[in-house]
């Protein structure tokens, strides 16, 4: 089970982050801090697996930014990559080319996402074209209340 | 090239002003043009002015050029979306809490945010719900009261007529799911999988999931539902189903023969391994294909889930032995995703009883891993040799020569990897290769390795010596190469050998040990070396005799690259150096008495007048040292030179061997570190004289040698005392003759004495070490493990004692291992804990690999009728546990 996951640029900023698990705020941040400092540190020829602490940190960079998993130890790692690579594919195709402004700008999105490939820490939806269906009939839905509400507001309807 | 982010292709533009298709911008831009028409027809005087927009705060923060900037934007935002939360702004919430999340991802408090999240996701709109519920899980902790408050919304969007709204309450619930919770919302979220919808059915499978993992005894009402889940066609609810049985069959083994025996109209082994020859036999889907792989999420969490089916279950394992066989030979592996199949196939092979052709074939693949290009391969397999090792360990032998070379791997997880397996990897055989690498891994490792590793080291050692030269030099070189990160334990065994070898062997020890000690005295590298320079002054003091005669010459010191590095020194030459390391300041107290005594007992090894004189100079200067411990023992030495002379030559002699090793390690590193069995009585003449006179060193040996935990090498009072329960561990085994009388006799009289002294004092024999670990305290009740070291095996014996005013019921321990641990539980002594009561519950925990135990446990019991679940992982047990 995945027990977080993290998105965070070369030089540090976070962009995105998912707890699966119940930790207090502060260790949450103390964890995000070291981990970000530790990886960051790390060669682009170096492995991408990380034993740290208790878990096993999978992580793996895209263009200018860190996709950061943390596994349980019994997770299969090259398998981590390929999810952190499907949700990479995930953005690409909702966001047409994806770069890290998409996903600071859209942040909201990027955890939508996030959320329809991932439940509890668990892969939920292995094809794309799914994934991407729920997203767009969710943003279908948002759209029509704006629509709807915006009438309202000027008195048609 | 399969990636699609090119840094070419990343716009540095602001996004509005990308041209590229973006379906979000499109809305964002529908919404945009809507709320301006909103704020432009609207009267002004109907509300308050409109919030600044989520996009241009980030532009806002973005803009700071200082942290200070930064901080001043989001402060003022933050004041005024606070004030929009107090006066019930509902129009703009969902806008202030999407700006408010963003803030919090920069790292700023949004606590005050919770309870507005909570009032959207009860509003009707759908908009106001994902932002609302996206809000609560980035905001909500569990351990705070609003948490709860989120149930009875969850409850109704569980029961929508939405699936999207169903979906969000979901994943909500699986994300921050608390006991209580999962609890109350159980029940719907079993109705839920039962769903027709496939899209709400995987999301309550992984929910149920979550839900088990926090509750495990909500597992039962699941079981019905689940099992219908491997006959969908949908690969969502079949990865789900899978993720689902998988953590089921995990948790209880009653439940694992639950799926085995009864799954319904189809067993469970043969259905899986049908789905897994669909996916590999069935032709290209686009929709599940990764590079040419058929849905290898699925696959990968079936094999895993055979692998559990399969573990010590022949019929299973046959069952499945030929599907295991075509995914080994079948799958692509010039990709990642075809080596992540091949990992798990792998793996379930080694774990399940499989054929031995088929195991071979596993061994082979992994042989082809350790050889791959791909660094992440090459840990893996590294990885998996390890959990293997045991099963096969001819096999891994093999690629010895590959693994000893990732040791010079520049990075640290492959390296850390291929060091374990070194050691899993030593035998009888290779020990001196092995070794003579594992020495150039150590001289070169990282701080955080040294200790580990150097205590691995010793030990293989000691256990695989090929002869007692080889040892005492491959113990000499650890000293060497591991510097201070040697474990304390690590000196008193090498003392312990080299007082156990024969004469010869322990002049040539001390003759090795002079070199070192030479080179590192002058070279001023001391400091780095303390427990070498311990080991090297126990000896010298003991065998200077012999290094400094001309016997010596007789001995040859040619190491193994052919080289004779040594000379003999001359007496005053040796003291010299003594000087020269007591003089220091950097070396710690512990080391400077190690040297001092050696010093005090050269003085009857050497015979030269001007050594003598100086020894006794050196010894002098101590009786005015800063340090309260070493001028108590510079006085009492110097005392050994006026009016006790006479009793110098007696209690300076030399140490009898030492015996039981073994038993020595296994007593609590603190007990060892103090001072080694060497710093005997001979400097303690007034106790002596005290045990002679009626001996009031009884009750005081008593009463200090019994805080073991507290004695430590640095603290002043109680070196006698470390002294005694040295000696204690020393000559454990000898007669303990009428102690008094013989204080005169001079032969062995310091030992003797104190062998009366312990052979008096029974409690001084102490258990076993045991080391206890705090697990878990919470309402009053406290769970102890106190751990019991035994090579393979370690005991842990659970105590949970309750200081709660009322009595705890239906108590229950139960605890987890990874999978390379096997866990034996015994019954516990009771499920009733009265206060101050005590239940107690023996653990034995199997652990070949010799890797640290991490436990993860659970205690439910109830006071007062209310039902408590508690969950831990303990991990800081010590990690030479299994050693």
């Amino acid at each position: 089970m995945m027990q977080f996951m993290l998105l965070f640029s070369r030089q540090g900023k976070l962009r995105l982050q998912k707890w699966y698990v119940a930790h207090p705020d502060k260790l949450k941040k103390k964890i995000t801090r070291e981990l970000i400092t530790t990886v960051l540190a790390r060669k682009p020829k170096m492995c991408s697996f990380l034993e740290w602490k208790d878990v096993k940190v999978v992580y793996k960079r895209y263009a200018s930014l860190y996709f950061c998993c943390a596994m349980e130890q019994e997770d299969n790692e090259l398998l981590t990559l390929e999810l952190i690579h499907r949700y990479v594919e995930l953005l690409d195709k909702y966001f047409g080319s994806v770069c890290e402004l998409d996903i600071i700008f859209n942040f909201e999105k990027a955890y939508f996402i996030l959320d329809e490939l991932v439940l509890g820490g668990e892969l939920q939806e292995t094809s794309k074209k799914n994934v991407l269906k729920a997203i767009a009939a969710q943003d279908l839905l948002q759209e029509d209340e704006a629509v709807d509400g915006a009438l309202r507001e000027v008195g048609l309807l | 090239m399969a990636y699609p982010m090119y840094e070419v292709d990343w716009s540095v533009l602001p996004p509005e002003q990308n041209r590229r298709f973006n379906p979000a911008f499109n809305i964002a831009t529908i919404k945009q043009v809507v709320n301006e028409a909103i704020e432009r027809v609207a009267p002004v005087s109907v509300r308050m002015q409109t919030p600044t927009r989520l996009r241009d705060l980030i532009r806002q923060i973005r803009a700071a050029r200082t942290a200070a900037e930064e901080r001043s934007v989001v402060n003022k935002e933050c004041a005024y979306i606070r004030s929009t939360f107090r006066e019930e702004d509902s129009v703009w919430r969902c806008r202030n809490i999407a700006k408010l999340l963003y803030i919090h991802m920069l790292g700023y408090p949004a606590h005050f945010g919770q309870l507005e999240c909570l009032k959207l996701i009860a509003s009707p709109r759908f908009t106001d719900k994902r932002v609302g519920y996206l809000g609560a899980m980035l905001l909500l902790d569990e351990r705070q009261d609003v948490h709860l408050l989120i149930t009875n919304c969850l409850k109704n969007d569980l029961n929508s007529n939405t699936q999207f709204v169903v979906g969000l309450a979901l994943c909500t619930l699986g994300a921050i799911a608390s006991p209580e919770m999962a609890r109350d919302l159980a029940s719907e979220v079993e109705r839920l999988i039962k769903s027709p919808n496939a899209y709400i059915k995987k999301k309550a499978a992984l929910c149920a999931f979550r839900i088990i993992r926090r509750v495990p005894d909500l597992m039962e009402m699941f079981l019905p539902a689940t099992r219908s889940l491997l006959t969908e066609k949908n690969h969502g609810v079949l990865i789900t189903g899978v993720t689902l049985i998988t953590e089921m069959c995990e948790n209880s083994p009653d439940t694992l023969n639950h799926f085995k025996k009864e799954s319904g109209q189809r067993e469970i082994v043969p259905n899986l391994v049908r789905i897994l020859k669909n996916l590999i036999l069935a032709g290209y889907s686009p929709e599940h294909d990764v590079s040419g792989v058929s849905d290898p999420f699925l696959q990968v969490k079936i094999l895993r889930l055979l692998r559990i089916l399969g573990k010590n279950d022949a019929e299973a394992s046959e069952a499945m032995n030929d599907i295991l066989a075509q995914v080994a030979t079948n799958t692509e592996t010039s990709k990642n995703v075809g080596n992540t199949i091949l990992y798990e196939t792998v793996l379930s092979i080694m774990d399940i009883k499989s054929e031995s052709s088929l195991r071979v074939l596993a061994i082979n693949i992994l042989g082809r891993f350790l050889l791959n290009n791909d660094k992440n391969i090459r840990y893996v397999a590294l990885n998996t040799l390890l959990r293997t090792v045991h099963v096969d360990t001819s096999a891994v032998q093999r690629h010895r020569t590959t693994i000893l070379e990732c040791l010079k791997d520049p990075d640290v997880s492959i390296r850390r990897r291929a060091m374990e397996l070194s050691f899993a990897l030593i035998n009888g055989q290779n020990i001196r290769a092995m070794m003579k690498e594992l020495l150039s891994f150590l001289e070169r490792s990282d701080a955080e390795f040294k200790a580990h590793c150097s205590s691995a080291m010793v030990l293989a050692a000691e256990r695989y010596a090929p002869s007692s030269k080889w040892h005492l030099d491959t113990l000499f070189q650890v000293l060497l190469k591991a510097g201070n990160y040697l474990r304390d334990d690590t000196v008193s065994n090498t003392i312990q050998i080299v007082s156990a070898a024969p004469g010869e062997r322990q002049a040539y020890a001390s003759m090795r040990l002079w070199t070192s000690l030479e080179r590192s005295a002058v070279s001023a590298d001391a400091t780095e070396k303390q427990p070498l320079i311990q080991v090297a002054a126990w000896t010298i003091g003991e065998y200077g005799d012999m290094l400094v005669s001309e016997a010596s010459n007789a001995i040859s010191m040619v190491d193994d690259d052919g080289v004779d590095d040594f000379t003999r020194p001359t007496e005053e030459y040796v003291i010299d150096i003594y000087q020269k390391l007591l003089w220091s300041t950097q070396l710690s107290i512990s080391t400077k008495e190690y040297l001092l005594l050696s010093l005090a007992k050269l003085s009857t090894r050497f015979t030269t007048r001007p050594s003598q004189d100086k020894i006794r100079v050196i010894i002098d200067t101590f009786g005015s040292h800063i340090h309260i411990e070493l001028q108590q023992r510079g006085v009492e030495l110097s005392q050994l030179y006026k009016q006790y002379a006479h009793l110098r030559p007696a209690l300076l002699e030399r140490m009898p061997p030492m015996e039981a090793a073994a038993a020595e390690r296994e007593r609590d590193d603190s007990d060892t570190e103090g001072e080694r069995p060497q710093t005997n009585v001979q400097n303690e003449q007034n106790p002596l004289l005290d045990l002679i006179n009626g001996s009031e060193l009884l009750s005081n040996g008593d009463v200090e040698h019994t805080p073991v935990a507290t004695t430590n090498n640095n603290s002043s009072t109680n070196d006698i005392l470390d002294l005694l329960s040295g000696l204690d561990l020393s000559a454990p085994s000898m007669p303990a003759p009428a102690a008094v009388s013989a204080a005169n006799n001079n032969l062995a009289a310091p030992s003797l004495l104190l062998d009366g002294l312990f052979a008096s004092e029974p409690p001084i024999a102490q258990p076993q070490a045991e080391c206890v670990v705090r697990a878990l305290e919470r309402n009053g009740v406290l769970v102890e493990l106190s751990a019991v070291r035994g090579g393979d095996t370690a005991t842990l014996t659970m105590r949970a004692r309750s200081s709660a005013a009322s009595t705890v019921t239906d108590f229950l321990f139960q605890a987890a291992v990874p999978r390379t641990f096997r866990l034996d539980m015994m019954s516990p002594s009771g499920t009733v804990l009265t206060p101050q009561g005590e239940i107690t519950q023996v653990l034995k925990i199997n652990n070949p690999s010799k890797t640290p135990l991490r436990l993860r446990i659970r205690v439910s019991y109830s006071i007062d009728g209310n039902p408590i679940l508690e969950q831990a992982e303990v991990n800081n047990f010590p990690p030479d546990l299994f050693n």
